[in-house]
């Protein structure tokens, strides 16, 4: 049951991810990428972090998402995008899809990777208190700098969406 | 069906990753590129999900802490600058936005 599980979320998560690339509609693509995140939750949920693929849904699906739909709303733009590549974009989509192929490829033919059996290793990753004591204790520095960074990120919107004086907007 | 080991995730996230970068390369929306970032920041998350279950260890998972909160704030900046920039420009396809080039 819970190998088909997984297969159903990989299959679903990837679906929807070549979704995002091939949707023209911005709102169709903003939908497909909410639809992969869940996807991806439910792939942490088979890896035992439950608190992380909550995480996830809240942060990426509630907020991410959320913010992007409404850019795509605010914007409302024209559906005029151009297809065709320059000759250097083919190029570099070329030397892309090759390496990706030569990655994907030795990683299903030769890799495989030196791991005990699951059953085995504690999932950490179940319990809250595990990410407490990391965060509090080892991770202390970098949660603060978080801190900061929120901060600094909040302060940069502002000053970059207010309109300021004498700026030659196109409105 | 053989249980699910490291190299499916590893494999399902390298996927996940290799379809936001053709995003990136292919599209020329500014909005649609930037979705596509998050899917490999995404792609990431679940690599290092998976190698701290297999592997019995926290640091992955705390890890994706740190993403998580540094993809919230880089969305909140950059769409910040993708609406400074459609004010400015009327436009926010990648190949008209070509004002340094010359």
């Amino acid at each position: 049951m819970a190998n088909f599980l997984f297969y159903a979320f990989a299959f679903f998560t990837v679906a929807t991810a070549a979704g995002v690339v091939a949707s023209k509609n911005a709102v169709n693509a903003a939908m497909c990428l909410l639809l992969s995140l869940v996807g991806v939750a439910g792939l942490f949920v088979a890896l035992n972090a439950y608190l992380l693929a909550f995480l996830l849904l809240l942060v990426y699906a509630g907020a991410i998402v959320a913010l992007f739909l409404f850019i795509v709303m605010l914007l409302d733009m024209k559906e005029t995008e151009s297809r065709g590549f320059g000759k250097l974009s083919l190029a570099a989509i070329i030397l892309a899809a090759g390496l990706l192929v030569t990655g994907l490829s030795t990683l299903v033919t030769r890799g495989h990777l030196d791991t005990g059996n699951p059953a085995l290793t504690p999932a950490l990753g179940t319990d809250i208190k595990f990410y407490a004591y990391q965060l509090f204790t080892t991770y202390l520095l970098p949660v603060q700098v978080m801190g900061f960074l929120l901060l600094i990120a909040m302060l940069g919107v502002i000053v970059l969406s207010k309109r300021w004086e004498g700026s030659d907007d196109v409105t | 069906m053989t249980s699910a080991t490291l190299d499916h995730y590893v494999l399902i996230s390298a996927l996940l990753f290799a379809i936001g970068l053709f995003g990136v390369l292919l599209r020329r929306n500014t909005l649609v590129v930037f979705m596509c970032l998050e899917l490999m920041l995404v792609a990431s998350t679940l690599a290092l999900v998976a190698f701290s279950r297999f592997n019995g260890t926290m640091d992955g998972n705390v890890f994706v802490f740190f993403i998580l909160t540094v993809a919230a704030a880089e969305v909140a900046v950059g769409l910040a600058i993708i609406v400074a920039l459609f004010r400015k420009r009327q436009t926010i396809q990648l190949n008209e936005l070509n004002s340094l080039k010359n």
